[in-house]
């Protein structure tokens, strides 16, 4: 996974980079609380450009980071859904909390 | 082995969640030798992560055990049975509903039963406490041929 933080808009763009199952989440969800925490971010992005796979484990590894950029007070989207990614995002009803903010970061 | 199958394998591994990829990868190579289109490989590399997946966080939950996948292909059926000797499942309907878990603390969506059944033609759950669980997933997969004379027709009606 990849990350960055743009100062000027207090945003936080993980870009992830890793196939999603429930071994790699537990890394991913270690990294972004701990960058969540250190930046402070007004808005957390989760890219999903070069997922190849991701399984069920990515729903809870999403909601977590979700519930997490609440508690901080961060507003918090996701990017670049692959039909594959978007499929399974779909089944489990959490893109109508969640935002698209493709766009968003098309801007940064 | 069962002269009725054109083809089976067997894998077994140990519990651990690096297997996770090494399963699904490995199905996948075996089913490519049907004519897949890539929505189907995906469609049954998730549904295996996701047995899988239930073997080693809620069978063994996480102590070391055996995952068991038994792969045939009938025709232009691909028949996947993957299993445990662990814990076992109390309540197979609850366990099956959407969001259900018995570890939401992990961050857990309870969404694997719903995502295998899905993605798959059937899946069928066989469980007994303290002796494991065994899930059969089956999907039959499309000719693809009749789908290029379509697209070849579409293509000189033009």
């Amino acid at each position: 996974m990849e990350s960055k933080f743009y100062e000027k808009d207090k945003l936080l763009v993980f870009k992830i980079t890793d196939e999603i199952d429930d071994y790699s989440v537990q890394k991913i969800r270690r990294r972004a609380d701990y960058e969540m925490e250190r930046y402070m971010p007004k808005k957390v992005i989760f890219d999903f450009n070069s997922v190849t796979f991701m399984d069920s484990a990515g729903i809870g590894m999403v909601i977590g980071r979700y519930k997490f950029a609440n508690i901080i007070g961060a507003k918090f989207g996701v990017a670049n859904l692959t039909q594959s990614v978007k499929k399974i995002f779909e089944m489990s009803g959490i893109l109508k909390l969640i935002p698209d903010s493709t766009e968003e970061m098309q801007v940064s | 082995m069962n002269d009725n199958f054109e083809n089976e394998m067997k894998l077994e591994f140990i519990s651990k969640a690096t297997n996770e990829a090494f399963a699904r990868i490995t199905v996948a190579a075996f089913v490519s030798q049907l004519d897949l289109n890539i929505e189907e490989l995906a469609d049954i590399k998730t549904a295996v992560s996701e047995a899988v997946t239930n073997c080693i966080i809620h069978g063994y939950e996480n102590k070391q055990g055996i995952v068991k996948i038994v792969g045939k292909i009938k025709q232009n059926e691909i028949i996947l049975e993957i299993s445990d000797t662990g814990k076992g499942i109390e309540n197979i309907d609850m366990a099956k509903e959407p969001l259900y878990t018995t570890k939401p603390n992990l961050e857990r969506s309870g969404m694997g039963f719903t995502i295998m059944e899905s993605f798959m033609d059937n899946v069928k759950v066989e469980s007994i406490v303290d002796l494991g669980t065994k899930v059969t997933m089956t999907k039959k997969i499309k000719p693809k041929i009749e789908e290029e004379k379509q697209e070849f027709q579409l293509i000189t009606e033009d």
